[in-house]
């Protein structure tokens, strides 16, 4: 892996406030090449923002500003807007949290599909319409004829999330962002999701950048973790070893996780430190 | 990883059965409920209809007999009106003449009601469809482009002319508009639907002018109706512009911020194909209602501006007769407006069905 897939260096996200400029992403670096790499952190650390600033989608008025932000060998902050909007959906993806809002609720499942084919592969309708079909059987949703028929409301939220991972793996990205793929779903659905992602990400030989909360799931799911606190990576470490984190803010979410078995009087409360921030 | 597919599988399973037993029964009771509620509508506007007519200090004899006739002569028309019996059996009456198609005839003109409005109306309908027409074709765009350039100076531009639609009143907009692009600029042809010299070789087959003109085969008079139509379809069209921008903008900036629109420009689509396809087609539904909403009104026929443009619409129709207390015409033509009033509604909740599935 001599030039990485991904390769961020000092990428800071700010918004306009009432006290000026505040930064929700202050200076991170990190690099995916072809593996899995997860990101946790509390809510607000700038996760989300973080993902949406690689793919140049943070809402205005915000501001984003890279050392250095390179795709491939790629610059990115070089790129026209038009190019940048090429590169989105063909060579790297989102899954979106929650299908039931992520999904246009107007449009069929088929026609969400086909539209990406057909923007990426210039496909006619009928062949756009076979390799939605196809993209939904690898996802292993049943009965795919039936599911390029329906709306987003006529599915359970599985087989939505099901059906945008489909979406966005069809132009055949390299890199893949996956924003807390399953933290709107049951758990039940989880495990058989992730399952489905881990497979195509590794037939394909993509990178995956996975948001979570969940630090179990990160260890067991990830080759390497990164962990935010308040728009920082204040530690970065293989996921196996994540039980022997050293941070004291990584221990503190370590110890939050909630153990089968376990017997607790009352939840810990994480520590906090302004200065982990400050480094 | 068989099991969970199995159950995301039977999830979406359990959810379709009843909707492919149920649609043909959803169907009719969805038939049932607009037929019930239509009927209801129908009737509460002819009970107020009825009313209006009892209470309006005007005397329904003045206008029959004059205000010189001997008692017994009021008396006979009276009975003649049914005026002599019990309310509800006048109101039964009324009921049964109005379902006939019956409205009475008009004092003024001496034919009946229906004949006058089926001469006024067309000109009514094609100011207002024409007007309507300018402020949706520029009205939607002019609010997408205010809501993608939100804050900015497009916006500030496209909310200001907006604001002085809602805020000019109408008829100094159309007398402006005579003496500059009429009188002055001698742009557009003046009051009135089409020139004297056009007016009776033209066969009034449908009662539009510009479809009338057409079908006779008359260039020349369709291009002069069409001169005439102008200046009032622009002047109402601005203010159905200034109403549909409004909320075209604040639908689209609602929308902008869900999370679809975020999925759409994550799959590469370009901007264009996000506003216009994704953002469009969801609020299709609420710019439906807005759209007919816009459009009844101007059916109502715009009082003010057919009176300055001298154009001899329902508006017009309604003025003159209300000007000469003839009742017979004025419920007639309030009762023809509830019913266009009801049927626009009907028209979106049905195209609400085929533009939102979630509402089938
Ligand atoms: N449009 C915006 N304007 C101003 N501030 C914003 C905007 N969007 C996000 N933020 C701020 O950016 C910070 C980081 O948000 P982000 O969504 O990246 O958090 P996150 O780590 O993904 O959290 P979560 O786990 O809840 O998803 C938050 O404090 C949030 O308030
Ligand atoms: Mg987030």
């Amino acid at each position: 892996m001599s030039t990485p897939l991904l390769e961020v260096r000092g990428l800071r996200v700010a918004f306009p406030g009432q006290e000026g400029l505040r930064e929700v992403v202050r200076g991170i670096s990190f690099t995916v090449g072809c593996e899995k790499v997860g990101i946790v952190g509390e809510s607000g650390s700038g996760k989300s923002m973080t993902a949406r600033a690689i793919l140049d989608l943070i809402p205005p008025p915000g501001r984003v500003s890279a050392d250095r932000l390179t795709f491939a060998g790629q610059d990115l902050t070089r790129l026209k807007p038009g190019e940048r909007t090429r590169l989105r959906g063909r060579r790297i993806a989102m899954v979106l949290q929650d299908p039931r809002h992520a999904l246009n609720p107007v449009m069929t499942i088929g026609a969400q599909l086909a539209e990406t084919f057909r923007l990426h592969h210039r496909l006619s309708r009928g062949e756009a319409r076979r390799r939605s079909i196809e993209a939904l059987d690898a996802v292993h949703i049943r009965d795919p004829e039936r599911v390029v028929r329906l709306y987003p409301h006529e599915i359970s939220g599985g087989m939505g999330q099901r059906a945008m991972i489909a979406m966005m793996l069809a132009p055949g990205p390299e890199l893949l962002l996956a924003d807390e793929p399953t933290s709107a779903l049951d758990a039940t659905v989880e495990a058989g999701i992730l399952e489905t992602l881990d497979e195509l990400v590794t037939a394909r030989g993509m990178g995956l950048v996975l948001v979570s909360h969940d630090l179990d799931l990160v260890a067991a799911f990830c080759d390497r973790v990164l962990v935010f606190y308040a728009g920082r990576i204040v530690e970065e470490l293989p996921a196996r070893d994540l039980a022997q984190a050293r941070h004291p803010y990584t221990q503190g979410l370590l110890a939050c996780v909630p153990r089968l078995g376990e017997r607790r009087r009352e939840l810990p409360v994480l520590r906090r430190d302004p200065s982990w921030a400050a480094s | 990883m068989a099991v969970a597919s199995e159950q995301d599988g039977l999830a979406g399973l359990t959810e379709e059965e009843p909707r492919a037993h149920g649609a043909l029964r959803r169907l009719l009771g969805r038939v049932l409920s607009v037929i019930v509620s239509v009927v209801l509508t129908v009737f509460g506007l002819l009970v107020v209809t009825f009313f209006i007519g009892r209470v309006v200090p005007v005397d329904p004899l003045l206008a029959v007999v004059g205000d010189r006739a001997p008692e017994h002569v009021r008396v006979q028309a009276a009975v003649e009106l049914g005026l002599d019996l019990p309310l509800w059996r006048q109101f039964l009456r009324y009921l049964s003449e109005i379902l006939q198609g019956d409205f009475g005839n008009s004092v003024l003109s001496g034919q009946p009601v229906l004949t006058d409005i089926a001469r006024f109306f067309p000109a009514t309908l094609e100011l207002a469809t024409v007007a309507t027409l300018i402020g949706v074709c520029l009205g939607v765009p002019l609010g997408v482009l205010a809501a993608t350039r939100h804050g900015r100076w497009q916006d500030q531009v496209i909310r200001v002319v907006a604001l002085a639609g809602y805020s000019v009143p109408v008829f100094w907009l159309g007398l402006v508009g005579l003496l500059v692009f009429y009188a002055e600029l001698g742009w557009v042809a003046g009051p009135g639907r089409i020139d004297v010299v056009y007016e009776y070789s033209i066969e009034p087959v449908t009662g539009l002018m510009l479809v009338d003109t057409l079908l006779a085969g008359d260039h020349a008079a369709f291009l002069d109706a069409f001169w005439h139509l102008i200046l009032p379809a622009s002047v109402l069209g601005y203010l159905s512009l200034a109403y549909i921008t409004r909320m075209t903008r604040s639908l689209m900036l609602a929308e902008l911020g869900q999370e679809y629109v975020i999925a759409a420009r994550v799959k590469g689509l370009p901007e264009r194909l996000v506003i216009w396809r994704h953002v469009l087609g969801n609020i299709m539904v609420p710019l439906i209602t807005t759209v007919a909403l816009s459009y009844a009104y101007l059916l109502e026929g715009a009082v003010l501006t057919e009176t300055v443009f001298a154009w001899p619409g329902l508006g017009l129709y309604i003025t003159q007769s209300l000007f000469s207390a003839d009742l017979t015409a004025v419920l007639g033509a309030t009762i023809v407006i509830g019913l266009v009033f009801i049927g626009l509604n009907l028209l979106s909740d049905l195209l609400y069905t085929l533009v939102d599935p979630r509402a089938r």
